[in-house]
């Protein structure tokens, strides 16, 4: 899923400050699962604002609702008629989330109240590790199912580099060095022996650096 | 054996000298004459000299550029390319560049991480990784082919070189990742400074055991301890650096204005134990900041005078 961390309230108050009303809108997939974009997290920001705006004295309505997800049309049928007469939205999506607004209501300013961070998983409660960056041609299959992109510093494809140590990464003890855990993984499947196979150079137009991706289904 | 390319480093290597480089780093200035002042303290006493690539990710006055200079000099620079700052494309390009100056060594690195340097928010690269360097470096060489598909009308002709750092973990995989070196085309390897000596031997063991020594010539990373500080240094912060504990111990039992003169014999010593190792083809001694005592080290260690191939 995908993993966001809410800005410094200052930050969002910067933002915000100049308009005469705001929508504060969650988004209660995968950034309400960290606790930082959801319905309760957007009340709870408009609150904060409010508070604010009483402190500095500026007159804002500030305003909260929520809808399961801001990247697809549909979910945004009951709210659209609030949207169109709101000044400006203060969404706490992920970026996809925010772009989506901007390109459907081509006059509503909205800005972004969350810092996406990573595609990640849950390990543990209240615990998110990034597992993937998209890069679009996924080599878990020889790598034992460990990243090489998103969880190596170096994102290499035949590691370690020589700053692995005691499992650890060389840019910090609490990173797990990827490679260990690719050997680890590799000698449990009995399968060690592919370690010395060489990945080849690695086909980077499939990732970000071909440009913006998109993928259409026929028929549809 | 055949001789494939100019370099001088290849010769000795070949003609079954034990061969000796040094490592020497560019200033953080456009001022290039004292890395052109570091190379000639050392000339007389080494085979080659490499030339760091903004080492520990701190910015510095280019590799490619500071080797020029010690090429006008008449010296034997070893082009260190790092694969962290840039892409296939610049890397082929300034492989091009170095051969067109007729540098005739390239050393194939990761780099160190960014976060340790002076630019902590830069971006890094990482669009090949080392071994993918080494095997795109043999192959503009050995193929004549960018490895994009295209020929290149005069191929560059280097000797190619990988690192090796026998004490990073797991310890399992650092024979067969030399192995893979080897498989990508590494000619010559400069191994992580060597202060554990038995770890060092046991991984030797698994290299000539699998026969790798035959197949690649390896240079045992040599520096020299300034004082106990550095040491303590060396085993805490810097990362798959293994500094055995009596070591610190033998250099805390000196006065301080010692330590320096100990830390060479130390270095001198290793030497002496090293070269009795079977597969031990050289020496890559990388005083740092300290190249004036390179010669020192080098005939005491009996390396001394350096051979003559032409």
């Amino acid at each position: 899923m995908i993993v966001g961390e809410q800005k410094p309230f200052e930050e969002i108050w910067d933002m915000v400050k100049g308009h005469k009303q705001i929508t504060v809108l969650g988004c209660n997939t995968c950034v309400s699962v960290c606790h930082q974009g959801g319905s309760k997290e957007a009340e709870i920001l408009a609150s904060l604002l409010r508070m604010r705006a009483t402190q500095e004295e500026v007159e804002i309505i500030i305003e909260n609702d929520g809808i399961e997800r801001q990247c697809e049309h549909p979910f945004f049928d009951k709210i659209s008629d609030n949207l169109q007469g709101s000044e400006s939205v203060l969404s706490l999506a992920c970026g996809i989330g925010v772009q989506f607004i901007a390109g459907k209501y081509p006059s509503l300013p909205v800005y972004p109240a969350l810092n996406t961070t990573f595609l990640g998983d849950v390990p543990a409660e209240g615990v998110f590790m990034e597992k993937c960056q998209a890069c679009g041609d996924c080599v878990l299959g020889i790598t034992g199912g460990i990243c090489p992109v998103s969880r190596c510093c170096k994102r290499i494809f035949n590691g370690p580099c020589g700053g692995s140590t005691n499992g650890k990464c060389e840019i910090s003890k609490d990173i797990d060095c990827a490679w260990q855990l690719v050997v680890d993984r590799l000698e449990a499947l009995g399968k060690l022996d592919d370690y010395e196979k060489i990945t080849p150079v690695k086909d980077w137009s499939k990732d970000r650096s071909g440009g913006p991706r998109t993928f259409k289904l026929e028929g549809f | 054996m055949e001789i494939k390319t100019a370099s001088k480093l290849e010769k000795i290597l070949k003609n079954g000298h034990m061969a000796v480089s040094s490592e020497c780093g560019p200033p953080r200035s456009s001022d290039a004459q004292g890395i052109i002042e570091k190379g000639h303290l050392i000339k007389n006493h080494v085979d080659c000299i490499n030339i760091t690539d903004n080492q520990t990710s701190v910015t510095r006055l280019c590799s490619l550029a500071s080797c020029i200079h010690l090429k006008n000099e008449g010296l034997e620079p070893v082009l260190q390319m790092v694969v962290r700052d840039r892409n296939r494309i610049a890397l082929q390009s300034d492989i091009l560049g170095a051969a067109s100056f007729g540098i005739n060594n390239m050393l194939c690195l990761s780099g160190d991480h960014q976060s340790f340097g002076d630019h902590p928010s830069a971006q890094n690269v990482f669009d090949l990784d080392s071994m993918q360097l080494i095997q795109t470096s043999r192959y503009m060489r050995d193929e004549g082919k960018f490895i994009g598909g295209d020929d290149i009308k005069k191929p560059p002709n280097m000797f190619i070189g990988a690192a090796a750092n026998p004490f990073a973990d797991p310890f399992k995989i650092r024979v067969p990742r030399l192995a893979k070196k080897i498989a990508a085309g590494a000619e010559f390897i400069q191994t992580q400074c060597v202060y554990n000596l038995d770890k060092f031997e046991k991984w030797m063991e698994g290299v000539v055991e699998r026969g790798l020594h035959e197949k690649v010539f390896i240079m045992a990373g040599i520096t020299p301890m300034r004082s106990v500080g550095m040491a303590k240094y060396m085993a805490r912060a810097v990362p798959g650096m293994d500094v055995p504990k009596e070591l610190i111990d033998r250099l805390s039992g000196v006065p301080k204005d010692k330590q320096a003169e100990e830390g060479i014999t130390i270095a001198v010593e290793a030497i002496e134990r090293l070269k009795q190792v079977t597969g031990v083809a050289g020496f890559h001694i990388m005083a740092i900041e300290w190249e004036e005592k390179v010669p020192e080290i080098v005939e005491r260690s009996g390396l001394y005078p350096r051979p003559i191939v032409d």
